[in-house]
């Protein structure tokens, strides 16, 4: 099936991608070689031209540094174990759902909760980038990021599951999740046994980032 | 057809190491090129697929050479003068020639939280009606590049091209991004998740009942 784009677009050139570069005429081969000292003269030069606030970068840093974190998620995650309302709900549709409770915006405008079960244990990796729930969860770390797990985590997510200690029944399907467009996938994990008499605050503290990636499992008290 | 990026399946990289403790930023420079990329993304000189797009057609013996924000330092540079909102001058001289016409579109401090609160939904009304219901099988292209440009941003990946899958949810219509990253709009389709039985798509899966799930454009499909 093709798209009703190819017949209009055979012979087109994007003439912003007229032909690859080659790394040396790359423009970015024309700041220093050192990974600081580029980026600090990148900002020099667009601050100057009027192009970048200083004091926006810094906000920037400090919304990710400090205000948006996986203490978000876990928040949403122990809803859903308090209250079977509200799971069922946010599994159906969880962008609306979780926007009510305040996390939205971007990296996350569309947002899809998937649920570990004893028969299913589900993970999330984006193999071709790095894409990641960011209001729900801040900013990936490194090891998402990494070569390893983008190239392994589709093939061979046992095996990735053992290296953070993980090890999953036979009976347990494993559903691995690869972000390859603008949804953003949030694990629910399972809620541990003898969890019953914790109040929120104490649940919380059970969800780990990685049990919200499926690469780890919630906290047993 | 391929780059670097299109990784998933691909054998060699190593262990994965789990760093639960490791900071947000381990250099100040990082946290910098993290926000850098997002403010010059304001000035709305390209969208997101342009930007990923750009990351992803650094030359091989960069991408794999630079790590994760040197990858994203190296794109906004190439960006900013492909555009001509830089010149190499500037570039290699390290200083601005003069103030740019672009400069009414600054991101400023106070418009940070609402940026970010905002986001760029990526969802369309609908212009095709969706093919595929959850249940359907289908069968993805056999090969994964990009149909409008050679060498263009696609988000088949390579170990997901020509294998029979199930639809398991149907997202709604969604900016496509081989035509988005290229100039030719929006050109929205049905966005579908799609499960792929391991089995279909490795020689030796770890265990029978695994699946691998990606979200595909309706175009990147045929019935199955």
């Amino acid at each position: 099936m093709h798209s009703p784009l190819d017949a209009a677009a055979i012979g087109r050139h994007d003439p912003f991608m007229p032909h690859d570069h080659h790394d040396h005429d790359d423009p970015h081969a024309l700041l220093p070689p050192e990974p600081a000292l580029r980026v600090k003269a990148l900002e020099t030069i667009l601050t100057q031209k009027g192009l970048i606030d200083p004091l926006a970068l810094d906000a920037i840093i400090d919304t990710y540094e400090t205000k948006i974190g996986p203490r978000n998620g876990a928040r949403v995650v122990v809803r859903a174990w308090q209250d079977d309302a509200f799971r069922r709900a946010l599994l159906e549709d969880a962008t609306p759902v979780v926007a009510d409770m305040g996390f939205f915006g971007r990296q996350g405008e569309h947002m899809v909760a998937v649920e570990n079960t004893p028969q299913v244990h589900n993970m999330v990796v984006c193999t071709l980038c790095s894409c990641y729930p960011w209001p729900l969860l801040g900013l990936p770390p490194g090891w998402y990021k990494s070569d390893a797990y983008r190239a392994r985590a589709v093939r061979e997510p046992r095996a990735v599951l053992a290296e953070f200690g993980v090890h999953l029944p036979a009976d347990q399907a494993v559903r691995v999740w690869d972000s390859t467009a603008e949804i953003r996938y949030l694990v629910i994990p399972q809620r541990p046994a003898g969890t019953q008499g914790l109040d929120t605050a104490a649940l919380m503290d059970l969800v780990t980032r990685d049990s919200m990636i499926g690469t780890g499992l919630a906290r047993t008290p | 057809m391929s780059r670097l990026h299109d990784m998933g399946g691909r054998h060699g990289d190593g262990p994965v190491r789990p760093d639960s403790d490791a900071p947000q930023f381990e250099h100040p420079w990082q946290a910098r090129a993290l926000a850098l990329t997002l403010a010059a993304g304001g000035l709305g000189q390209w969208n997101l697929d342009v930007s990923r797009h750009a990351r992803e057609r650094l030359s091989p013996k960069d991408y794999a050479r630079f790590s994760y924000f040197e990858k994203w330092i190296a794109a906004l540079a190439n960006l900013l003068v492909e555009r001509g909102v830089l010149t190499r001058k500037e570039l290699s001289e390290g200083r601005a020639d003069g103030p740019s016409a672009l400069a009414g579109k600054t991101l400023r401090a106070d418009q940070v939280a609402a940026v970010l609160a905002k986001g760029a939904p990526s969802d369309r009304p609908a212009t095709t009606a969706p093919q595929f219901q959850p249940g359907d099988r289908v069968r993805s292209r056999r090969i994964s590049g990009n149909r409008l440009f050679d060498g263009g941003h696609t988000r088949l990946p390579g170990y997901a091209a020509g294998a029979v899958g199930q639809v398991v949810r149907v997202h709604g219509a969604h900016v496509f991004p081989d035509a988005s990253a290229h100039g030719l709009g929006d050109a929205p389709e049905p966005l579908y998740a799609v499960a792929f039985p391991a089995s279909a798509l490795w020689t030796h899966p770890e265990h029978p009942a695994d699946e691998v799930i990606t979200d595909l454009w309706q175009s990147y499909l045929e019935p199955a």
